[in-house]
């Protein structure tokens, strides 16, 4: 934490223009919420007994929580590999964690037919140890308890900067006792998504058959964690890159060309196994120019290309061509996760899912959510490198 | 346990003790067999004159409503099984060639649906019946998910007191505490359906095919497909033109064992991999923190 004193809250009003906006399209999200819990799934989403999932588990759980899994994959480089460059980006990419992850797990409470029975997770005694959703459930709900006491330190150092002496008490006495649980925390909040970003990809085993074969392998799990490192970084250099222009803050461009370069690898080794898998399974050939082989070819384009020109970026890259590199990884990434989720996944010819706008609607107005988090916390607490920032080489 | 040093051991077991008594009592991975009391049906299609007696006997059984979304909304006449319908027959025509086919839950002997469930709602009970607890049902509906038969069916459209249910075939199960049979069986015209155990039943079928081999297909559906099924089928056509899938030997929830039992046996790997974390920051954030008073 020796770095801190050079992050600084970004300051200035709270209710802008931007947040109005999103604020709406939350308080949006909430009146489909209120009205789904009076009238039934039925009422507002196209889910149907053969897509059983759309919106809410594939796109804001199995997708969001992977854009939200920069705290664990940085994390990983930061305390596990000790490169301590990207702590200039840490709580960036941990607070977009914590925010993402609840949120998710808000809509996942949301698609549950059945809430009232969630209770009973709480007894192990009481769980099926084979079913991947319990362990997914499971670590998940730990996990956000862990994301936030990583954000602890940040939003106490910010309690304590307040004025009140409240608060300023708090922080001083709460700080060291977190601060000698802080490794035992970092270890606990990799553990967890290790576990459950790899198991929302063997969720899908089970359907077996039903998800088409150019995404049903044994080797989801590896591909699932793959893909959470890939766009956990891409999010945190998007995340990073628009909250430096928003609020004119320095670019962290040496963090993020590296996070850049780690992203490529991981693209590599992702499109590797990708690869080696279809030929394995003999699916290699089957890959032609029907509708399933170009949304495999899409994927791979979106991750590939981008890799391959960050593979030769030097300390003179532009933001510019960051942000690009960044975006479309995040696409492919996204992609991939959402063609094994929902796009491959085959109930049956008589079936069809297109998420309806108010389904949509609560996918995006908890979105909104969590970028209104972030915009406050970052208004407020420490998070972002403050304006003097030459010091960070030291 | 793996050994792992100091403190972190405590740390460690905090987390994975619990888990791991649990996971091991848990982690047959081996094919499953069907239980000594396995009871099931099985429907020829050769004999079904397609009278849908079964469909209306079933809702009666099972207290459903009728499924009058077809014009004029006079008749029960359910499209396909759902929330409204267990049990269905359709109807498969190509040339002159036709067939129907009897619907509803397979009654697997490893099941994807229970494979799936987080809490045991849907678990195989008395006679190996696939049957539903309505007090351990959260909704996530993976078992629609992974049901590679398209069975459970969730109540959707339900408005006002709002406490949707997965329905789906249990086998009569309340009639057969009362000793009496399976509704779909018992007023079944020409016997096309029957009821009895999964031994039996296969006696049955193999005995028709052996007298009769050019009239059957020469296998019968549910015997090792998928793992095995207590519902069996004959037929004269194709099975996969009646809706039944080819989905191989192994049941999925087998492969989802073997995948995760392996990354996850005995709760070791998740344990050993937070013993050597806990480690390794530790030791980097006091070498930074050394460093830092250094500067």
């Amino acid at each position: 934490m020796s770095r801190s004193e050079t992050l600084e809250p970004v300051g200035g009003p709270l209710w802008t223009r931007p947040m109005q906006v999103l604020t709406a399209l939350f308080l949006a999200g909430i009146a489909v919420t209120l009205y789904r819990f009076v009238m039934g799934i039925g009422a507002i989403a196209n889910l149907n007994d053969g897509y059983a999932w759309g919106a809410w588990k594939p796109i804001s759980v199995i997708v969001f929580t992977s854009m939200a899994s920069g705290g664990y994959a940085t994390a990983l480089l930061l305390y596990v590999f000790n490169r301590r460059k990207y702590a200039a980006v840490s709580r960036t990419a941990i607070l977009t964690s914590a925010l993402g992850y609840t949120t998710g797990v808000i809509v996942l409470g949301i698609d549950i037919g059945r809430p009232w029975n969630f209770w009973r997770i709480v007894n192990p005694g009481w769980w099926n140890f084979h079913s991947v959703l319990l362990e997914v459930a499971v670590c998940i709900s730990t996990y956000i308890i862990f994301l936030w006491l990583e954000m602890a330190h940040p939003l106490l150092e910010g309690a304590g900067q307040s004025g009140q002496w409240s608060f300023r008490e708090l922080a001083r006495r709460l700080t060291p006792a977190l601060d000698s649980a802080y490794p035992f925390i970092v270890a606990m909040a990799i553990v967890l998504p290790t576990m459950h970003q790899s198991s929302l990809g063997s969720l899908f085993l089970l359907a077996g058959v039903r998800v088409h074969p150019f995404w049903q392998t044994p080797l989801v799990p590896l591909l699932f964690l793959f893909s959470c490192y890939v766009m956990g970084y891409a999010f945190v250099v998007l995340t990073s890159l628009l909250s430096s222009l928003a609020w004119r803050r320095p670019l962290e461009m040496e963090a993020l060309t590296s996070l850049s370069r780690v992203m490529s690898s991981i693209v590599a080794a992702f499109v590797l196994v990708r690869l080696g898998d279809l030929a394995w399974r003999g699916q290699l050939t089957r890959l032609s120019v029907d509708g399933w082989s170009l949304l495999f070819y899409a994927e791979l384009l979106l991750l590939a290309v981008p890799a391959v020109l960050s593979f030769g970026l030097d300390r003179h890259a532009s933001p510019q061509k960051l942000f690009l590199l960044a975006a479309s990884t995040l696409l492919g990434g996204s992609l991939y996760r959402l063609d094994t989720s929902l796009v491959a996944f085959m109930p049956g010819a008589q079936w069809r899912y297109f998420p309806s706008v108010l389904e949509m609607l609560v996918t995006i107005g908890f979105a909104a959510l969590a970028v209104m988090g972030y915009i406050a916390i970052v208004k407020r607490f420490p998070i972002l490198p403050g304006v003097r920032h030459a010091g960070a080489h030291a | 346990m793996v050994r792992i040093s100091r403190r972190t051991a405590i740390k460690s077991a905090l987390f994975g003790g619990a888990v791991a008594v649990g996971a091991t009592t848990a982690s047959a991975t081996e094919s499953v067999e069907p239980p000594a009391d396995a009871r099931g049906l099985l429907y020829d299609a050769t004999l079904c004159i397609g009278c849908k007696a079964c469909v209306t006997a079933c809702k009666d059984a099972n207290g459903l409503p009728a499924d009058t979304a077809g014009p004029h909304g006079l008749w029960d006449r359910p499209d396909d099984l759902n929330a409204k319908t267990k049990n269905i027959i359709k109807l498969y025509r190509s040339g002159d060639t036709t067939s129907f086919v009897k619907r509803q839950c397979m009654h697997c002997v490893d099941p994807a649906c229970v494979g799936a469930c987080m809490m045991g709602a849907l678990k195989k009970r008395e006679y190996g019946i696939v049957s539903w607890d309505g007090s351990k049902c959260v909704g996530c509906r993976y078992c629609q998910i992974a049901c590679p038969y398209n069975i459970p069916k969730f109540e959707w459209e339900m408005a006002g007191f709002y406490n949707p249910k997965i329905v789906k075939c249990e086998l009569c199960r309340h009639r057969l505490a009362e000793g009496r049979d399976p509704a779909c069986t018992e007023v079944c015209p020409r016997h096309a359906v029957i009821y009895g155990t999964r031994e039996e039943l296969l006696k049955e079928a193999h005995r028709r095919i052996a007298a009769n081999p050019t009239l059957y297909q020469p296998n019968v559906y549910g015997e090792h497909d998928g793992g095995g099924t207590q519902v069996l089928y004959l037929s004269h056509v194709p099975f996969d033109k009646l809706g039944l899938p080819a989905l191989g030997g192994e049941s999925a929830a087998a492969t989802t064992r073997k995948v995760q039992g392996t990354i996850y046996k005995g709760f070791v790997a998740p344990v050993a991999l937070y013993g050597v974390l806990a480690t390794i920051v530790s030791r980097n954030q006091r070498r930074a923190g050394e460093e830092g008073e250094r500067s």
